[in-house]
């Protein structure tokens, strides 16, 4: 084309990316790579892949894939240095992690183009987005290195972790899992996905460069069985896996009972919310960024549409209108929005997916955009004509295809976002402050955009409610998944706790069944069983029914009535009525002193101690309800993203054998702190404490529901809890057994856990019994991303 | 002081339009409505984003940078408004906006049958003439600014009156400055009276209307006063006077050229758009044509819909030609000076 033409049709042309020095680095390395373990890259094996450029098929480099002995070696690297590494202290890892920063920010162009090769997205959001936000992860994680010891003093860490990233942001993943792990002290060992492991292997030559100790950092190719014999590896104590959640299921299920700690970052399908009262110009250039953004593989895209009724017609009008304007083409030329789908095999599962949704009713449009001939390139789409229940509006899509919805009032919207097994992100786009905080803490999400979307921050956590997984990447919420309370290693197997059988006849008064309690009534079991709860003499104290799963069936429907309005009940009000509950405890501490005694055995000094602690557990979560603040994120954007504490919702809690009271008190009192609705199953063995509670319940103005109890044989009645879709968390205390039949039984939901693993907590010990570890166990952490100005 | 919509629409009919040839039926703007006024919603931080996202969405390169450089150098209102200005300081300019870059330049990219010039020449009201007589034959044509320019804060009569002065002068566009307070005060019907009586008194010269963004404090003002002057019949909105302290801005243009598209999509009307003061390297003004063409589409890319107002833009952009045909980087000496 002549200048003369071009000014005629005034077209963009085409505005490449160099490649020359991402081919030289590729060609340094002889397009053959082995592992990076300890320090340096193995000879390529003899099983290899190809990874391979989704723009036009060929071939960038042959991979290694990793064998049993590889994983075998990168965990032994990685664990050998641990200590060192850890002993290396807080400032001495920053200088690390800072040196990394630095040199990722040197090659970054480097890092950008090798990306947009490897991965098919566009050289402009590798350049402006995930390079630069890898970079500001280390930065930020050198300063938590340096900041370790005096900010997570009760805590050390982990070990070794296993982590398996994805293919959508692979070096962005990469960071968001390395910088943390590293900065409190682990070592890695790093699996990234098979079709992007390239800029993870010159991650390799960055570390070489920055002469981190060898071993701290592993890398190791391969395909999905890889990732699982890493996760299985008896040596890594830590699994930190993003992707889909099919495999994050999996992950739980195989981890179960280890005692590896398990953060999973999982699929969504994220609503996106339009208000008649939106910026509507800039609503439809979110949904470009929500939905076009690394076309549309983004686990938190908003890729549902949801749109006021009343200006719906208007605004699919104007959205495909902006439609017209996309531009597809080769990742590397700057002028272009979409790029390629990273693989064959995703294009194929788009493409099925909106067939199979055109024929359930659905209508696609797409505008004049033309795709290149060759290359993995699909088409930006919008599907209207879709509803709640169809496969489109429910399953996670990872592609370019945005679905649309209606709605009328508020209240619908919410119902509309929540009608999903996920809770990623959410957007809101509302001009009125009122409805878009009124909304935020509605939503079932760990991020809310509001009047933004596809914002992201090392200083702010990332991470999903629901089945899109657990735990949080990025800002000090993010730091626990990377260590441990120093006081685990102390702890002791649990001493096994007899029922004690019944071996004299009826005493002496009146006869007394203690009730189950549920929605604030007393209940009678539904089996009609009752079992004999006795003296270590084996003397008949009280009968207490033998409840079943449908007694933990309607205790659930009963916590789940009362999780609302106790969740949005003041920190105030949830104080007086735990405070009114240890006054009234006290009240009777002689009696519940007295039970103790009976139950257990206990010398009447100890069983009082127990129930004083018990009314003191209850002052500190008194005083804790009003206390356990969010906090104000320093992130880089004109406006606030506020870290909102939120309750987990229902909560399944298993209570454990000793400590009859104390032990129920301790679990029970934070969560219903922190405004969770509870199912709690006492103490097997002892339940007459739990028990003997609701009376006090019951005077102390505890609204029906919050707290439900379901006595009977605590193992089954805990599977029944952690098996149920209903139920947000489980806590379990008890044995090693039933902390693994918990744990895999919760995959189906992917509900969080947290159990003892057989260990003895000392109930009586304040810094392992009580205090914000129990806390952050009780509540979701919710990013709202709240930019401002006029 | 009320000017019925009926009026304006019959002399509007009844005109031939100006400087280019009609593509498009001229705005004879609507009735006031200000039920849309008051309905107006600018999200300001997610302009902003929207803004800064432009300049790295799209790149144009090499022979593509050429050709649009010379297109903007068409879409030019070059300027001249100081209290300094003299006939031979106005000749001079106009001399450059026949022959805005070097013929050499020219031969080299092929495109001496484009016959470049600029858009338009700028000046105040007393420099008319010597501009309307230096540029005559070459079909550039002369815009004046006018109502009191740049504060606007002289009897109405007088500014007025200023307007039919400068089209007797020979103006065939006016760039007009919009009373200010009117919309610091809410006073949108004040607002668009002023406007339907400078547009009537336009007669067949197209109308410009300054809103002057740089004083109005909101981006959500910005946008009100846009859709007030062209429902009282502007051709095009133009940011600034070049004398506030700030003046074009990617949000500000972004808000304003988002105004027209939804004018046009209630209406039908098609409005013109004037960036002004602060362009001043040709990287801007890609910048700015890339806007107009995401946002608006190609007929915006053409002088009867975009204008830059700008005095210094063009030896950036001259620069910018003479490296793509030589490899070399320019400097400013080598070029002509308006």
């Amino acid at each position: 084309m002549t200048v003369s033409e071009i000014f005629k049709t005034m077209d963009y042309g085409t505005a490449p990316e160099s490649v020359s020095e991402a081919d030289a680095w590729l060609d340094r390395h002889d397009r053959k790579f082995g592992l990076f373990i300890g320090g340096a890259f193995t000879k390529p094996g003899k099983d290899r892949f190809d990874s391979m450029n989704p723009a036009n098929g060929e071939v960038l480099a042959s991979l290694t894939e990793a064998s049993a002995k590889d994983v075998d070696a990168a965990v032994k690297a990685a664990s050998k240095t641990q200590k060192a590494w850890a002993a290396l202290g807080g400032a001495g890892r920053a200088r690390h992690l800072y040196a990394l920063a630095r040199l990722i920010q040197k090659h970054a162009r480097l890092f950008a183009v090798l990306e947009s090769l490897d991965n098919g997205k566009p050289i402009r959001e590798s350049r402006d987005a995930d390079i630069p936000l890898s970079a500001r992860h280390f930065y930020h994680h050198a300063g938590w290195a340096q900041l370790m010891e005096r900010e997570m003093a009760d805590y050390e860490p982990i070990g070794v972790a296993g982590q398996v990233i994805p293919w959508n942001f692979p070096f962005l993943m990469l960071a968001w899992k390395i910088a943390p792990a590293l900065a409190m002290g682990n070592t890695v060992v790093l699996k990234p996905a098979e079709y992007t492991s390239l800029t993870a292997l010159l991650f390799a030559d960055i570390c070489i460069e920055a002469g981190l100790p060898e071993g701290v950092v592993n890398i190791i190719t391969g395909h999905g069985p890889v990732g699982a014999m890493i996760a299985e590896h008896a040596d890594v104590s830590k699994v930190a896996f993003t992707g889909s959640t099919r495999v994050g299921r999996i992950l739980r299920e195989q981890t179960a009972g280890t005692g590896k700690k398990l953060t999973l970052e999982l699929g969504g399908k994220s609503p996106f919310i339009v208000f008649d009262d939106a910026d509507i110009d800039s609503a439809i250039e979110g949904i470009v960024d929500a939905i076009w953004f690394n076309q549309g593989q983004v686990c938190c895209a908003g890729s549902r549409l949801l749109v006021q009724e009343s200006i719906a017609e208007t605004f699919h009008e104007r959205l495909r209108q902006r439609m017209q304007t996309l531009r597809v083409g080769d990742p590397l030329d700057k002028s272009i929005d979409l790029g390629c789908i990273v693989d064959p095999v995703q294009h194929q599962r788009i493409t099925q997916l909106v067939e199979q949704g055109v024929d359930e009713g659905a209508t696609a449009f797409r505008g004049e955009t033309s795709l290149p001939e060759n290359g993995c390139y699909y088409p930006p789409t919008l599907l209207t004509g879709v509803e709640a229940g169809d496969t489109l509006a429910q399953e996670e899509i990872f592609g370019p295809v945005l679905v649309s919805m209606s709605f009328r009032t508020p209240a619908e919207a919410v119902q509309l976002a929540n009608n999903s097994r996920y809770g990623l992100a959410a957007s809101v786009w509302t001009e009125n402050i009122n409805l878009a905080l009124g909304i935020a803490p509605q939503i079932k999400a760990g991020v809310i955009w509001i009047n933004c979307t596809n914002q992201f921050d090392a200083a702010a956590g990332f991470g999903g409610y629901r089945e899109s997984g657990f735990g949080r990447e990025g800002g000090r919420e993010g730091l626990f998944e990377y260590v441990k309370p120093s006081y685990l290693k102390a702890l002791k197997d649990i001493a096994p706790v007899k029922v004690h059988a019944l071996t004299e006849g009826g005493g002496e008064g009146i006869d007394r069944t203690a009730k189950m309690y549920i929605g604030g009534k007393q209940a009678r079991p539904d089996s009609g069983y009752s079992q004999p709860i006795a003296t270590p003499k084996g003397k008949l104290i009280s009968h207490v029914g033998s409840g079943n799963r449908k007694d933990i069936r309607n205790a659930v429907e009963a916590a789940t009535a009362a999780s609302g309005s106790w969740a949005k009940a003041s920190g105030h009000n949830k104080a007086q009525i735990l405070y009114y509950i240890g006054e009234n405890l006290a009240a009777r501490a002689g009696e519940f002193e007295n039970r103790v005694r009976e139950m257990t055995g206990a010398s009447s000094k100890a069983a009082a101690s127990e129930v004083e602690a018990a009314i003191n557990r209850f002052f500190t979560y008194a005083a804790w309800a009003d206390k356990y603040d969010g906090q104000v994120h320093s992130v880089p954007l004109r406006g606030v993203t506020v870290a909102m504490k939120e309750p987990v919702g229902v909560m399944g809690i298993a209570c454990p054998e000793e400590a009859p009271l104390l032990g129920f008190v301790s679990l029970v009192a934070p969560t219903i702190a922190m405004g969770n609705a509870v199912v709690a199953v006492p103490s097997e063995a002892h339940p007459l404490s739990a028990t003997d509670l609701y009376q006090v319940f019951d005077t102390s103005d505890l609204p029906g529901g919050v707290v439900n109890i379901v006595t009977g044989p605590k193992d089954d009645l805990a599977k029944t809890l952690a098996d149920h879709y209903g139920v947000d968390g489980v806590w379990y205390h008890g044995t090693q057994d039933g902390s693994a039949m918990v744990e895999r039984a919760a995959a189906a939901n992917l509900k969080r856990t947290w159990v003892n693993y057989g260990k003895a907590i000392d109930w009586t010990d304040p810094a392992q019994s009580e205090g914000e570890e129990y806390l952050r166990h009780a509540t979701e952490v919710k990013n709202v991303w709240i930019p401002y100005g006029e | 002081m009320t000017v019925s919509t009926k009026d304006i629409t019959q002399t509007a009919d009844q005109l031939p339009v100006a400087a280019h040839p009609a593509r498009f039926p001229r705005n004879p703007g609507i009735p006031l409505d200000l039920d849309w006024v008051s309905s107006v919603q600018i999200n300001t931080s997610a302009v902003e984003r929207r803004a800064s996202s432009l300049g790295a969405r799209r790149s144009v390169k090499k022979e593509y940078q050429a050709a649009w450089l010379l297109r903007a150098i068409t879409l030019m209102d070059l300027t001249t408004l100081n209290g300094d200005d003299t006939r031979g300081k106005v000749r001079r300019l106009c001399a450059k906006a026949k022959r805005p870059v070097r013929r050499d330049l020219i031969e080299a990219l092929g495109a001496e049958d484009l016959n470049i010039t600029t858009g338009a020449v700028c000046v105040y009201h007393e420099m008319i003439g010597t501009a309307v007589e230096a540029l005559e034959g070459s079909g550039i044509p002369v815009a004046a600014v006018s109502t009191g320019f740049p504060d606007a804060l002289s009897p109405f009569h007088l500014r007025v009156q200023e307007i039919e002065e400068s089209v007797k002068a020979g103006a065939s566009e006016i760039d007009i400055v919009i009373s200010r307070r009117h919309v610091l005060t809410g006073d949108w019907q004040a607002l668009y009276d002023e406007m339907r009586a400078y547009r009537e008194a336009c007669g067949e010269a197209h109308v410009k209307a300054i809103i002057s963004t740089g004083n109005l404090g909101t981006l959500r003002n910005v946008a009100r006063a846009s859709h007030v002057c062209m429902m009282a019949g502007a051709d095009f909105i133009k940011t600034s006077t070049g004398k506030e302290s700030v003046n074009a801005t990617l949000p500000v243009s972004l808000t304003m050229v988002r105004t027209t598209r939804e004018y046009e999509a209630r209406t039908g009307y098609k409005i013109g758009f004037k960036p002004a003061g602060g362009i001043s390297k040709a990287k801007d003004a890609l910048t700015y044509m890339s806007l107009m063409k995401e946002e608006r589409g190609n007929d915006w890319l053409e002088p009867d819909l975009f204008r830059f107002g700008a005095s210094s833009l063009l030896g950036d952009i001259e620069r910018q030609l003479e490296h793509f045909v030589t490899g070399r980087y320019s400097a400013t000496f080598r070029h002509g000076i308006s």
